[in-house]
């Protein structure tokens, strides 16, 4: 089927994340209709995780969740038409590709024809890069990135709809990307469909929009939700974003028919205000755009209506991310009781703080939390009564010396019998170690790195 | 005069960039957002906050949808993996904002009283 009418284009938002929801994607393509569906699987963190796993494989690297997904809807979506672009591919494109290929011919789709964006990953030109003086600097403290090299473990460019937009003009029914910008999935197909051209900032802006709306999955929709939470019905069957695009570039945000959740002006407001910088310059490869300028209006229940929205040039610059090793943490529990739940708590805090110093263990951060008192609004909660009925001691530490944490992660158990009394819940064992993953946001100019994105094509 | 919640004008969503969290700030009407602009400055915020935000503080207007959105630098132990906080991504400093207490005129104050929570838990002392 095609849009509605070839003014309109729906582009559904199916993952608002690696691990979100498995059954939304299929409520998205089942539901009604659908023109793309959009499945973002990328957080920052995701693409060193992905890194490490295809150390180990080569075949690996990828969001492996999305290939049973497609065995699911792939016959659905060839018969109705529906495009699929994601972000799945994560630090290894080809082969998810490969991998959704087999999967098309396990479900008997013949003829699929699948694009691979890539050209993101970094990791092998980073010294090339690095040479030809690319400092990469952290966009937060201004450290170069040789200050960290040896210890990088992923690092991706952005890339924006430009490749995505390629692929869809190829014909492909799924498009699989890299480090493709979370917003470009949803507003490349609105490019392709309605022809908009590469300097029409205020139609991207809006596209841009679009994107930020659909990006997150069910958290415009009524989900997480903190305005008159308790009023936002069918939360366990919570219709995901779908936006319904026109060529002018104003747009509804609405979900299927019968689905659960909520699209209000509260919904979509909350969303919009989501992980935001300066609303006044949210930037992208293919455009900047200004929140300030967006105008919301309802348009019948659980449709709201998006436009004005005003936009300009994009940057020079593209944005890295880099993961790279920064040491490593752990976290131990115990639970205490009443009475004087707090204070005993408290107390076992102070003995492990002395055992762990008179061990002469070097941490670069030991953190003490209250959880059921103040270990989500800190001061702010003030001081626990005796009476609590219950607290949950929660201790953090983070070292460059693995050693240090591993020995931390034995210093929690002995608390039971010898330190403070009403002690309970140490059944899940010792505190795991973690090696620690940090976040290196920078920026490069684009001619460095924009030739080496490209577009291939696989038909299975 | 009479104290209100935040949470009494306004709704909110809190997100994370590295170790800087946002809030954003949504008041429930035109009203409510004239009083957050004049009294939800970033002095005020700082304040509020203290030692748990140890950066500044920006603001930022969206009259369009009645809204102030909020950066709180350094609010989050490093961010991301690094932080040993349980809200390292700052999901739920929105709600550490709404607890602020501001001064509005006391007709406005008994109109909005309980607002933002379920009827039967809000009660005029809820929290206080």
């Amino acid at each position: 089927m095609r849009p509605v009418s070839a003014d309109c284009v729906r582009v559904a938002g199916g993952q608002g994340f690696w691990g979100d929801d498995q059954e939304a994607p299929v409520r998205q393509v089942e539901g009604g209709r659908i023109d793309y569906l959009m499945l973002d699987y990328l957080a920052e963190v995701t693409m060193s995780i992905m890194q490490k796993q295809r150390s180990r494989d080569p075949a690996a690297g990828y969001a492996r969740d999305f290939v049973p997904l497609m065995e699911r809807i792939l016959p659905a979506c060839v018969e109705q038409g529906v495009k699929v672009v994601t972000n799945a591919g994560g630090v290894n494109p080809p082969a998810c590709a490969r991998a959704v290929g087999e999967a098309a011919e396990r479900v008997d789709v013949a003829g699929l024809r699948t694009a691979v964006v890539a050209g993101d990953d970094l990791m092998d030109r980073l010294d090339a890069l690095l040479a030809a003086g690319h400092p990469m600097k952290n966009m937060d403290t201004g450290a170069p990135l040789a200050s960290i090299r040896d210890r990088v473990r992923s690092a991706n460019v952005y890339m924006g709809a430009r490749p995505i937009v390629e692929a869809l003009q190829g014909g492909a029914q799924v498009v699989v990307t890299g480090r493709s910008t979370d917003t470009a999935l949803t507003y490349a197909p609105m490019i392709h469909e309605f022809g908009w051209r590469w300097d029409a900032y205020d139609l991207l802006a809006a596209g841009v929009v679009a994107g930020h709306v659909n990006e997150c999955g069910a958290q415009v929709t009524g989900g997480n939700c903190l305005a008159e939470w308790w009023t936002i019905p069918g939360l366990a069957e919570v219709g995901f974003p779908i936006v319904e695009a026109r060529a002018a570039g104003d747009f509804v945000v609405t979900k299927h028919e019968g689905s659960g959740g909520l699209v209000t002006l509260r919904t979509v407001k909350e969303q919009l205000l989501y992980e935001m910088g300066d609303p006044t310059a949210y930037v992208t490869p293919d455009a900047t755009a200004d929140f300030t300028t967006v105008r919301l209006s309802e348009d019948g229940p659980n449709r709201v209506r998006v436009g004005g929205v005003r936009g300009g040039p994009p940057t020079p610059f593209l944005k890295v991310s880099v993961a790279y090793s920064h040491g490593y943490k752990a976290v131990g529990t115990l639970v205490y009781a009443w009475p004087d739940a707090a204070a005993k708590a408290r107390a076992a805090a102070c003995v492990l703080r002395r055992r762990l110093d008179r061990l002469g263990l070097a941490f670069d951060a030991v953190r003490v939390e209250l959880v059921g008192w103040d270990s989500t609004h800190g001061q702010l909660a003030g001081e626990p009564p005796p009476d609590l009925p219950e607290v949950q001691l929660r201790v953090g530490v983070r070292s460059d010396d693995r050693g240090a944490v591993e020995r931390f992660s034995r210093e929690i158990a002995p608390l039971v019998l010898a330190g403070p009394p009403s002690v309970t819940g140490f059944a899940g064992g010792r505190p795991a170690v973690q090696e620690v993953m940090a976040y290196w946001p920078a920026l490069i100019d684009r001619g460095a790195v924009e030739p080496g994105f490209a577009v291939d094509f696989f038909e299975a | 005069m009479a104290k209100v919640r935040l949470l009494e004008l306004a709704h909110a969503r809190s997100g994370d960039k590295g170790d800087t969290a946002n809030v954003g700030l949504i008041a429930w009407d035109e009203e409510a957002y004239h009083v957050l602009v004049q009294q939800v400055t970033t002095g005020n915020v700082k304040h509020h906050f203290g030692e748990m935000v140890q950066g500044g503080v920006e603001r930022f207007e969206l009259p369009n949808l009645l809204a102030l959105n909020f950066l709180l630098h350094g609010a989050l132990d490093g961010g991301g993996t690094v932080s040993l906080m349980t809200d390292a991504q700052g999901k739920v400093l929105s709600t550490a904002l709404l607890r602020m207490e501001i001064d509005v005129p006391a007709e406005m104050a008994e109109r909005v009283r309980g607002r933002g929570r379920p009827p039967g838990l809000a009660t005029a002392k809820a929290g206080r």
